[in-house]
């Protein structure tokens, strides 16, 4: 009875799995359905006869979006690492004093809405030229990311064992030394996982591009869909194309990452 | 909404870090270096990070106050110099006749979307936390719409939402429906961005409703089992009251967020047609990026005033927290 009942449910999980995937699907018809057949009615449920014309276009005119988006993420993961790994070792091992605080202080930042920071952002860089470079947007960008990155690094780190602290203290390291030789590499996992996130999100982000790297050469992959999106309307096939194209990341931390995003999460689920 | 990641996250380890925020415990002190010693060390290794605040949190944030009581025009942005207005700017948001259009576009963007998300994400965890056979596979599944850049999501819908080549206007036709113009009739904008944004936080809800779950004792399910209670009566009594601090935080920590919501409502509609989509982050993003006249001031003072509506909020989500952990 149990197994049938099991069966049972696996059939009906499909199926809502299905229907919420289905927008996903439909990206992917779109964009290997030939233009003469867009605007048919009904729409074609099943691209019959598939057609890359849609990635063509991609890759003819949205190679240097994509490079650009890889650089912005690369440089994102980089400075959030580098700026929230020292940190949540301060947080989480040094006992540094208003920790409280400051702890505060990142979730609130977490909530302050990215059209507010796109102005403040807006209004420094005009005035140092930093709109419509890829550094400004990187530095954008990372305001997504560190807070979390800190908060993750230091429930990790928290976790850590005091043994193997005090075992590199016996061992003559000092704080720098025990920073670099035992906290790092035993984070790395949260390492992974930030890194990931961090470049996701600068990856993905709209706000900041769309506001501090609006008339720049180099623009990223989001508003260079965007923009695709205003001056064609009628290649819905090479929009989508773009934007399974835009999806790669998101399908490889899904695949590849799953395991370090359930790490990152249990991480700081200590006192749950 | 892709920083609801961060939320799903920080909830937790905020949980961690909250806990703490208690006075240092006296272990360090026994510590060969002195308490101040290591104190340096501490803020050494916090430095690039309290640095990162201050220039990049704390000044964009201060300049925003600026822009909110100056009259900023784009030449006075590079020659430096506004006009104080006071709080001008302010009266002005509070008399425009866009101010109460927006607040309840507002209103019902969120509360629409997080009751339902909320609705749905319940109900899939409940669905999901019996294992079944792929129910760990299509679970990760489910997480798709949140890791895709909303770019991607947002104009999606759009496709799919188009009026005469939409795959649902196709669909409300082979019914004997009346095609719909989701995106284009005044009516019905509002509702086809909210339907989009309740698909995005179906698995954040889900996600965190699921791990809440998994904090409930299977005892109880079973001797409520012995009891005699279907699976109905299980939720009402069991699942429901058990899981109502988890639901409090997820609800206000997705309010939060989804005040915040500029992408998908500008990718699909620019917040129109006319003003009927806009929403105060939407306007805010309009006066400031949308049109070709930037009026940083006015979308400044708007900005805020979600600032100050996004903690009120916020801060009874932390508080909420905090009593929930000192139980």
């Amino acid at each position: 009875m149990n197994a049938r009942r099991a069966w049972w449910k696996t059939a009906l999980g499909v199926l809502f799995t299905a229907l919420m995937l289905f927008p996903v699907y439909w990206m992917f018809n779109v964009s290997l359905t030939q233009t003469s057949d867009l605007r048919n009615s009904p729409p074609n449920w099943f691209p019959w006869a598939p057609t890359l014309e849609g990635y063509q276009a991609v890759f003819a005119s949205q190679l240097p979006a994509l490079g650009t988006s890889l650089l912005i993420g690369l440089g994102t993961v980089l400075l959030t690492v580098v700026v929230a790994a020292p940190a949540g070792y301060a947080l989480a091992l040094l006992n540094l004093r208003g920790r409280g605080t400051l702890n505060f202080i990142l979730i609130v930042a977490q909530m302050i809405p990215g059209v507010v920071m796109a102005m403040g952002f807006y209004a420094i860089y005009v005035r140092l030229g930093l709109l419509n470079s890829v550094g400004g947007l990187i530095i954008a960008d990372s305001t997504i990311a560190i807070p979390f990155a800190v908060l993750l690094y230091t429930a990790f780190m928290a976790g850590i064992p005091k043994e193997l602290l005090q075992a590199a203290k016996v061992d003559g390291a000092g704080a720098w030394r025990t920073f670099v030789s035992v906290v790092l590499p035993v984070s790395r996992n949260s390492t992974i996982t930030v890194a990931l996130f961090a470049f996701l999100w600068a990856w993905s982000d709209f706000i900041f591009a769309s506001t501090l790297s609006r008339n720049g050469d180099l623009i990223p992959i989001t508003l260079s869909i965007y923009q695709y999106i205003g001056n064609n309307t009628t290649q819905w096939n090479a929009i989508m194309a773009t934007a399974v194209v835009a999806s790669i990341p998101a399908a490889v931390l899904l695949i590849l990452a799953q395991r370090y995003v359930a790490a990152g999460v249990t991480a700081g689920s200590v006192k749950d | 909404m892709t920083t609801t990641l961060a939320a799903a996250t920080a909830r937790r380890d905020g949980t961690a870090g909250a806990g703490g925020s208690t006075p240092p415990a006296p272990a360090p002190r026994s510590r060969r270096r002195g308490p101040r010693g290591s104190q340096w060390a501490a803020i050494g290794f916090a430095a690039p990070l309290l640095a990162y605040l201050a220039f990049f949190y704390a000044f964009p944030l201060w300049r925003n106050i600026e822009l909110s009581v100056h009259d900023y025009t784009i030449r006075a942005f590079v020659q430096g110099e506004a006009d104080f207005v006071g709080l001008q700017n302010y009266a002005q948001i509070f008399g425009s006749p866009l101010f109460g259009q927006a607040l309840a576009n507002t209103a019902f963007f969120t509360l629409v979307s997080i009751a339902v998300q909320f609705s749905i994400g319940l109900a899939l965890a409940v669905f999901f936390r019996g294992a079944f056979r792929l129910s760990g596979f299509l679970r990760a599944l489910f997480l798709v719409p949140w890791l895709l850049p909303l770019i991607v999501s947002a104009s999606t819908w759009a496709w799919m939402l188009n009026s005469e080549n939409g795959i649902v206007n196709s669909l409300i036709r082979a019914f004997g429906g009346t095609q719909i113009n989701w995106l284009t009739s005044p009516e019905t904008a509002l509702l086809a961005v909210t339907i989009a944004n309740i698909w995005l936080g179906i698995p954040f809800n889900l996600v965190i409703l699921y791990s809440g779950l998994q904090n409930i004792p299977e005892e109880v399910y079973e001797a409520a089992s012995l009891d005699g209670a279907g699976p109905w009566r299980q939720f009402w009594s069991i699942t429901f009251p058990l899981l109502r601090p988890v639901s409090a935080i997820t609800l206000l920590l997705g309010l939060v967020y989804t005040l915040k919501v500029v992408d998908v409502i500008w990718i699909m509609t620019t917040g129109g047609p006319g003003t009927t989509t806009t929403t105060l982050a939407i306007w805010s993003y309009r006066e400031a990026f949308g049109t070709g006249q930037p009026d940083f001031s006015p979308a400044a003072a708007v900005g805020n005033l979600l600032i100050v509506i996004a903690l009120v909020f916020g801060l009874l989500y932390l508080q909420l927290q905090r009593r929930q952990e000192n139980r």
